[in-house]
């Protein structure tokens, strides 16, 4: 189309698209490579704030003793745990109700709209909002198990070693499965109806149908959907900030890495275990799509 | 009847998803209208008692909190548009060497884990001199909402249709121009999803809140809401905590509503393909 243009257009051409990236680029490279970049140099220094002396070079010392460190290891089984549990259940909780939403056409949009509540609502206020209500002596929660006779006095659910996780779970679950069912809502649009006529007329089962229609056409979206909620979950930081402050029982990653820069001014510490959070999330993400072969950038 | 059956279960699962859904934010609402001992009984429908609301507006503090988020997020978000509309046109639109690589970072860059940078971060922000100042807010929070915003934008403006910009370049528009006076009126919805999912994310941010901010005069709401204490280790402030989630929370919730087939439409572009 343009074959007549004259030689230094065609450099204008050529330069153009990036000066429209450039400042975008600049930016992103300022919070993002630069600093990554820091934390990697510092992660092989002594540098801490503490003793006043000055960063020296210490090679893998940092990271030699994060292996032996059980408190990193304990924050590590901790997120794992946490990401693997919660976004099962969001999953699961969010193709049941994604179904259900979509299974009548009657109430479709308010109950979608309803969905978006437990979404926009921040993270802190869903985390103080549950404190309260799972308070062990004031919590409605705990009334309203006293009064149908489950227990006999209240549970200190935040607090409790076997309880402060589930309580954490409980509410990601509640927060995020509407991000899950909002997105599968969606999924489930793209999949043609006649698929489903052809099959009622075979005489296929409701089960048949999900597994050999629904399931296999929602994969793309829900690997997707997976994806990003992984990534939320393994690095987790507010909601066990909040609700379980820095206990030993609930420490993910992030509230691990944060003290030890933070709290115990450990710099090159820190940083070491912020690579390391850096690495085992690559490499989760770089597995993840591998196996599921979802397609993230269409050309 | 079989299928009045199937009728009445699925309505019924329909009610106990909505109470699950809602509860929780309707019994903030309960407990901050409720102050001193009304809070610690379980009633489930309150009388009207505005001590904890009054609390709070008359306390400088909070209302400076949510100055403070608010200009934070405009800010997060101004920036972010104007750099992803340009970006997203060279994205979407241009054909150059790179253009995958720049598409990778950015997904790349989206995935990024908040904590790794924290250490990197702080150094930055302290050369620049923007520690405890609403202006670290403003540079770290580019970390997700950049990559996101040219994202969502790039698949956005791949949707519009390439003869529009076949005729004004041969009305010999430039591309500066085609960016602001073709394309940028035609995004105007899409920006405003984008930029209201944007929001929302700045508004929500806890770890570079808590971490670059030190004063209570540059705090944003979720570290105040977060820190928030009674005068006295044995009193429960729930009542105020309530209350002010309810005010932060609200607009949200609205805005949200208003603009609910926008969202949805943002988020998917975002994450379904």
């Amino acid at each position: 189309m343009m074959a007549e243009t004259a030689p230094q257009s065609n450099w204008v051409k050529r330069i153009e698209p990036w000066l429209l990236l450039a400042p975008m680029l600049i930016v992103l490279a300022t919070v993002t490579a630069w600093p990554l970049a820091r934390t990697a140099y510092l992660s092989f220094m002594h540098a801490s704030l503490d003793d006043g002396d000055l960063p020296r070079f210490i090679g893998f010392g940092n990271y030699l003793a994060l292996m032996k460190d059980g408190d990193w290891w304990h924050a590590v089984r901790n997120t794992a745990f946490f990401a693997v549990i919660s976004v099962t259940l969001e999953t699961l909780a969010g193709v049941a109700i994604a179904l259900l939403i979509d299974s009548q056409i009657k109430g479709r949009g308010a109950l979608r709209a309803v969905m978006l509540i437990p979404w926009a609502i921040p993270t802190v206020v869903s985390a103080q909002m549950w404190q309260w209500m799972l308070h062990d002596q004031y919590g409605v929660v705990n009334a309203l198990l006293i009064k149908l006779g489950f227990i006999s006095h209240g549970i200190a659910w935040t607090a409790g070693a076997g309880t402060a996780m589930a309580a954490i779970i409980a509410v990601d679950v509640w927060q995020t499965t509407p991000f899950m069912v909002l997105l599968i809502l969606a999924g489930l649009q793209i999949i043609p109806r006649d698929l489903y006529e052809a099959a009622k007329v075979d005489g296929a089962p409701g089960w048949a149908q999900f597994f050999y229609i629904t399931l296999p056409l929602l994969w793309p979206t829900l690997a997707v959907a997976i994806l990003f909620r992984l990534l939320d979950a393994v690095r987790m930081f507010d909601l066990a900030y909040v609700l379980s402050s820095k206990s030993r029982e609930t420490a993910t990653i992030s509230i691990y890495a944060r003290q030890q820069l933070v709290d115990f001014q450990d710099v090159g510490y820190g940083s070491a275990v912020a690579m390391l959070v850096f690495l085992m999330i690559s490499l989760v993400a770089a597995i993840y799509i591998q196996i599921t072969k979802i397609r993230l950038i269409s050309e | 009847m079989k299928r009045l059956a199937k009728t009445v279960a699925l309505t019924l699962l329909k009610i106990v998803v909505v109470f699950y859904t809602i509860f929780p934010f309707y019994w903030a609402i309960v407990s901050s209208f409720k102050s001193g001992a009304a809070l610690f009984s379980v009633d489930f429908f309150p009388a009207i008692d505005l001590t904890n609301y009054r609390d709070l507006l008359t306390n400088g503090n909070f209302l400076r909190n949510i100055l403070n988020s608010a200009i934070v997020a405009v800010s997060v978000v101004t920036l972010s548009l104007i750099f992803a509309i340009t970006s997203a046109y060279a994205l979407g639109k241009m054909k150059f060497r790179g253009r995958g690589i720049v598409l990778a970072g950015i997904l790349g860059a989206s995935m990024f884990p908040q904590i790794v940078v924290l250490s990197g971060l702080f150094g930055t922000i302290r050369w620049l001199g923007l520690y405890n100042s609403l202006g670290s807010l403003v540079l770290s929070y580019m970390i997700f909402s950049l990559p996101f915003t040219v994202w969502v934008m790039t698949s956005f403006i791949r949707q519009i249709p390439a003869e529009l910009e076949d005729a004004a370049r041969m009305d010999g528009c430039s591309t500066w121009a085609m960016i602001w006076q073709i394309y940028f009126p035609l995004l105007a919805p899409a920006l405003a999803s984008t930029g209201l999912l944007a929001f929302i994310a700045s508004w929500n941010e806890f770890l570079f809140a808590l971490t670059f901010t030190l004063s209570d005069t540059v705090r944003t709401v979720p570290v105040g809401l977060a820190l928030i204490s009674g005068s006295s280790r044995f009193e429960l402030p729930f009542g105020t905590i309530m209350a002010a989630s309810v005010i932060v929370t609200v607009p949200l919730i609205l805005l949200v509503l208003i603009f609910q087939r926008r969202i949805v439409s943002g988020l998917t572009a975002g994450a379904v393909k």
